[in-house]
């Protein structure tokens, strides 16, 4: 009876998508949106100029492609999920021939509108495409060697030609995305277990065959003091930066730190650093709510849906969304070593701007098209 | 129906595991919350100093020094406007290039610019470099032409010591130089107050004064950014110029003296005999103290080194000389004191077919036909060396010691404002056990008489024991800035309270006397050696009666003095050689001491010139001019002190 009433509801009207569509999330969004145009303003020291304008036009642009994504029906996107996977692969190994390089690593390729980084869009393929193989899979099949080892090395291709950008923050990311869905999917515990094991006992060699600067940015972590003027700067600096917010902030573009341009990436990685020492401790927690409630929405979402794509697919977006807050924010409180990881919305950059609303779009499109069975 | 329980199966499975995700991500919520509260709530105050220590750098303002005046307020150092260029390190960009470019703008010598680059190694990148402190007007406005070439380098107006009256005061005030680590160890306030370029006194009142006269540096708070650069003044903790001091000398006085002792090497000095206010202390030849203020050039410095006549010492109080007959009239009040000779005690001066004989040696006088018997008084007039030869084998060395240490030899004048004050000797039987580890001879008692032997005295020294003599006997404290405490009125009503106290038994036992106190035991005694001085200037045969003055209000009295640099042979007497037949480092040393005016003293005076040949014709004419202006000055210089007691 479900089955038969799901297959006869597939089509919608313009009012029912309407109101299918989940306002409050839009709402967060808008909110956590405009809070990254006023912070990116402060890193220029209050001039309304380049980093700001960019910033602004971005998130206008992909708000907007958000909002169209989001009427794009969900069984589209099911249909090319392995088609985007190639695609974002695809577009990582023409990194590597026509990339552009920037201090030190090869991420991007010119797209004349703006500079892609692709391994920004694999964060968003990763997940469509495991929600899509995890689909069909039957539970009691899930164990087997084959449907074990078949995303592995699905997952393990994009990273390592992330890892040799080299980019070893979004690796993680898409690495950590990917493993939320298999085990979401429900892959038994112990091999969780056991490829946790393997990866301790393996990390000394992980360790020397690190670019020399990671391994310097994993020995600084534990002991930033070690260099306080070459690779502990950043984590002293905005240490102190969040420390002396306080309570309640020094006040908008009124951080001294980031003003004072003792904040190094202060519109990318480190804008958490200059939002709490703006807006002390309140403040982080207002956006650390705000993050949260977009996440909750997100969940949400998923439970609303029938389809396991979708499921897997807002589940798993909503928990790589988290990953993507807590490594960076992690990361600028010192609590993890410094790996390059923007803070989502906030941080200034196309790609991760681009690769956030294509994930938001598709988790509306999740909503509105809830009842959409998929692919049987 | 076995995909619908096998989805069924799926969909807890996802909810289950998602459930467990979720917990995980409350859980890395509330450690990311807590780690935001440690350092928000918990450290915010280390992080707020970290913060502030990040963008609040210190820079400190020089401090102005004080400026030092006569008693008339005439200005002897001054602060003056001078030109320099800094270089701000921060904004060079190519620190050889800069320095060359300045090379040949302001046209810096090659140990200048080897000083540069020693001191860009000891600064910090965000420091400010003195490239040249003092420049010209004309190389000032070169520089200001050619700025725009030359990032970094800022035209300075700044001030610097000046010495009006250069070479006059060099050895009364000194001089300011580079503060060196030295200085900074030594004197907590310009450790305290020390900034780059900081000037200290390296001598003289500049050295011992320079607590009083540095004055507070100020503080100027910027706050920088990352890379150090000053983005705004937080605030600006102004210096203060140092404390001004009025000095006791009187420069018309120091200018005439400095005058009169030009082109010899001497000393003049100049007391107030009841205050002790030193008014002039004059050392020939002296140098020109500017140069030292920006650093001296070694050519410079090698002229005034090898100037034989040394210029860089103050002879006024680290000169060591033989009184000779100066010491005369102290000679005679301790032999009248203790009662070993009255004034009738005569001595026959035989000339030298007879000199005064002991145990085979012989003493001669320096009158060749000799005196005749001579009394007290006509040997103090004439100097005559036979006399003081017997009284002082009568006396014995030590009585004569301890009357001589009383009255102000033996011991430093000016220790305070002076390091390099020397206190002489003043020999006796003790004091060569001590020192020579010998035994004392008599005839050395008898040499000591006339002011030869060991005994060595400043300038300074005579000035003040002629001064303690001519007050009527009372110490006096000697000083060479203005004080306030120290007030005339006061001290001669405490004279005048001492002279009728009852003597006490130990007056002439070796005793600390306090200031003010009186140090004879009969007033007769100094009398009669006073009016032996005055006959000395004023009456005929008296050895400084050609520089005598016949105005009563000028009328002074003095005694010369002839210190002798090596023994005089028989064969030097045989020849009795004209001074300019001597080699200059064999001549004597003339010496005239003096009091004025007679009737009414109030100042005394000591004059040296190094080789001048006998004190009569060398020193004696010199106080005669001096003594005029001196008196002839006394009026205004009363005025002053009116008026200073008046303020105060």
């Amino acid at each position: 009876m479900i089955l038969s009433t799901s297959l006869n509801s597939t089509s919608y009207s313009f009012i029912d998508k309407l109101k299918a569509v989940d306002y409050f999330l839009i709402t967060i969004v808008a909110i956590i949106g405009s809070m990254s145009v006023f912070s990116i303003y402060s890193t220029e020291s209050g001039y309304f100029s380049f980093y700001t304008k960019n910033h602004l036009t971005r998130f206008i642009v992909f708000f907007s492609m958000f909002l169209v994504i989001s009427f794009v029906r969900v069984s589209f996107w099911y249909r090319q999920a392995y088609i985007f996977y190639i695609l974002g692969t695809l577009l990582l190994l023409l990194v590597i021939f026509f990339g552009i390089s920037a201090s030190g690593s090869k991420r991007w390729i010119n797209l004349f509108i703006m500079n892609l980084q692709p391994s920004e869009l694999m964060k968003i393929a990763i997940i469509v495409c495991f929600a899509r193989y995890y689909h069909r899979i039957q539970s009691s099949d899930i164990q087997s060697y084959k449907y074990l080892l078949q995303p592995i090395i699905l997952l393990l291709i994009p990273c390592y030609l992330v890892i040799t950008q080299p980019d070893l923050g979004t690796a993680i990311l898409i690495a950590g995305s990917g493993l939320a869905i298999i085990w979401l999917a429900g892959l038994n515990l112990k091999y969780f277990v056991y490829s946790g094991l393997i990866l301790l006992v393996s990390l000394p060699f992980v360790i020397s065959i690190l670019k020399p600067y990671q391994k310097s940015r994993i020995l600084t972590f534990f002991n930033p003091d070690r260099d306080p003027l070459g690779a502990g700067y950043q984590i002293i600096q905005s240490k102190i930066a969040i420390g002396s917010g306080g309570l309640l902030g020094k006040g908008f573009l009124q951080g001294t730190q980031s003003y004072l341009e003792f904040l190094p990436e202060k519109h990318t990685d480190f804008i958490f650093t200059l939002f709490s020492e703006e807006f002390g401790f309140v403040g982080s927690l207002v956006l650390i709510l705000l993050y949260a409630l977009l996440i909750y929405r997100i969940i949400r979402i998923g439970f609303l849906c029938r389809s396991f794509f979708a499921k897997l697919y807002c589940f798993g977006f909503a928990s790589a969304l988290f990953l993507y807050i807590f490594v960076n924010i992690a990361m600028v409180v010192g609590l993890l070593p410094i790996v390059g990881a923007p803070l989502p919305i906030m941080s200034y950059g196309g790609s991760s701007m681009l690769s956030i609303m294509l994930g938001l779009g598709i988790v509306m499109s999740c909503k509105i098209y809830s009842r959409d069975p998929i692919g049987n | 129906m076995i995909k619908k329980i096998g989805n069924l199966n799926k969909n807890k499975i996802i909810s289950r595991r998602l459930f467990v995700l979720v917990a995980a991500k409350i859980a890395l919520i509330g450690i990311v919350t807590s780690r935001l509260y440690n350092l928000q709530i918990s450290q915010k105050q280390k992080y707020e100093v970290l913060s502030d220590k990040n963008r609040i750098r210190e820079w400190k303002t020089p401090p102005q020094r004080g400026i030092i005046t006569d008693y008339f307020n005439n200005v002897i150092a001054d602060n003056q406007r001078v030109y320099q260029v800094h270089l701000s390190l921060e904004e060079v960009s190519n620190f050889n290039n800069s320095i060359f470019k300045l090379k040949n703008i302001i046209s810096l010598k090659e140990d200048e610019i080897k000083k540069i680059y020693e001191k860009k190694e000891k600064s910090k990148p965000w420091d400010t470099l003195i490239i040249s402190e003092n420049l010209s007007w004309k190389e000032f406005s070169k520089l200001n032409l050619y700025l725009h070439e030359l990032d970094g380098a800022k035209p300075v107006l700044s001030t610097s010591r000046y010495y009006p009256y250069s070479n006059d005061l060099v050895h009364v005030v000194g001089y300011v130089g580079d503060a060196t680590t030295q200085d900074i160890q030594n004197k907590k306030k310009i450790e305290e107050n020390f900034v780059p370029g900081l000037k200290v006194g390296k001598i003289g009142i500049e050295n011992s004064k320079d607590t009083d006269l540095i004055g507070n540096h100020g503080t100027k708070r910027y706050e920088v950014n990352a890379s150090g650069k000053k983005i705004s003044e937080i605030s600006y903790n102004k210096e203060t110029q140092g404390e001004n001091l009025r000095t006791t000398i009187d420069l018309e006085i120091q200018q005439l003296a400095q005058e009169l002792l030009k082109n010899q090497a001497g000393s003049i000095c100049v007391m107030d005999i009841y205050t002790g206010e030193v008014i002039t202390m004059a050392s020939s030849p002296t140098y020109d103290p500017n140069k030292f203020t920006h650093g001296i050039s070694t050519k410079d410095w090698n002229e005034i080194k090898n100037n034989k006549l040394r210029p860089l010492l103050n002879k006024s109080l680290a000169g060591l000389y033989s009184p000779g007959s100066t010491i005369k009239p102290l000679v005679a009040l301790a032999a009248l004191e203790y009662g070993i000779i009255d004034q009738k005690f005569k001595v026959n001066c035989k000339g030298h077919d007879h000199p005064y004989e002991l145990y085979g040696e012989r003493y001669h006088c320096w009158k060749k036909n000799g005196h005749g018997w001579m009394s007290m008084r006509n040997a103090i007039k004439q100097s005559c060396d036979i006399y003081f030869y017997e009284v002082a084998r009568l006396l014995g060395v030590d009585k004569l010691s301890l009357i001589a240490k009383r009255y102000g030899l033996g011991s430093k004048v000016l220790e305070d404002f002076f390091s390099e004050e020397k206190k002489g000797i003043v020999p006796s039987t003790k004091w060569k056990k001590q020192v020579l580890e010998q035994s004392w001879y008599l005839g050395e008692t008898v040499i000591t008489g006339i002011g030869q032997g060991y005994i060595q005295t400043t300038p300074l020294q005579l000035c003040l024991m002629t001064a303690q003599l001519a007050n009527g006997g009372f110490k006096i404290k000697p000083n060479l800035i203005y004080d306030k405490e120290i007030d005339l009125d006061i001290i001669k009503s405490k004279i005048e309270s001492e002279k009728n106290k009852t003597v006490s038994q130990n007056i002439l036992k070796d005793h600390e006397f306090k200031y003010y106190e009186r140090l004879y035991r009969n007033p007769n005694n100094l009398k009669l050696v006073l009016d032996a001085m005055y006959g000395s200037t004023n009456e005929q045969f008296g050895t400084s009666f050609r520089s005598r003055h016949k105005e009563d209000k000028y009328k002074f009295a003095g005694k010369t003095g002839t210190s002798q640099v090596k023994r005089i042979t028989d064969q030097d007497r045989e020849l009795d050689l004209d001074l300019e037949e001597i080699e200059y480092k064999s001549r004597d040393h003339a010496l005239f001491i003096a009091f004025a005016p007679y009737n009414k003293p109030r100042y005394s005076l000591s004059v040296l010139i190094e080789h001048g040949g006998s004190g009569s014709k060398a020193a004696a004419p010199i106080a005669n001019k001096l003594i005029k202006k001196i008196l002839d000055r006394h009026e205004l210089r009363e005025k002053i002190r009116k008026d200073l007691k008046n303020i105060a």
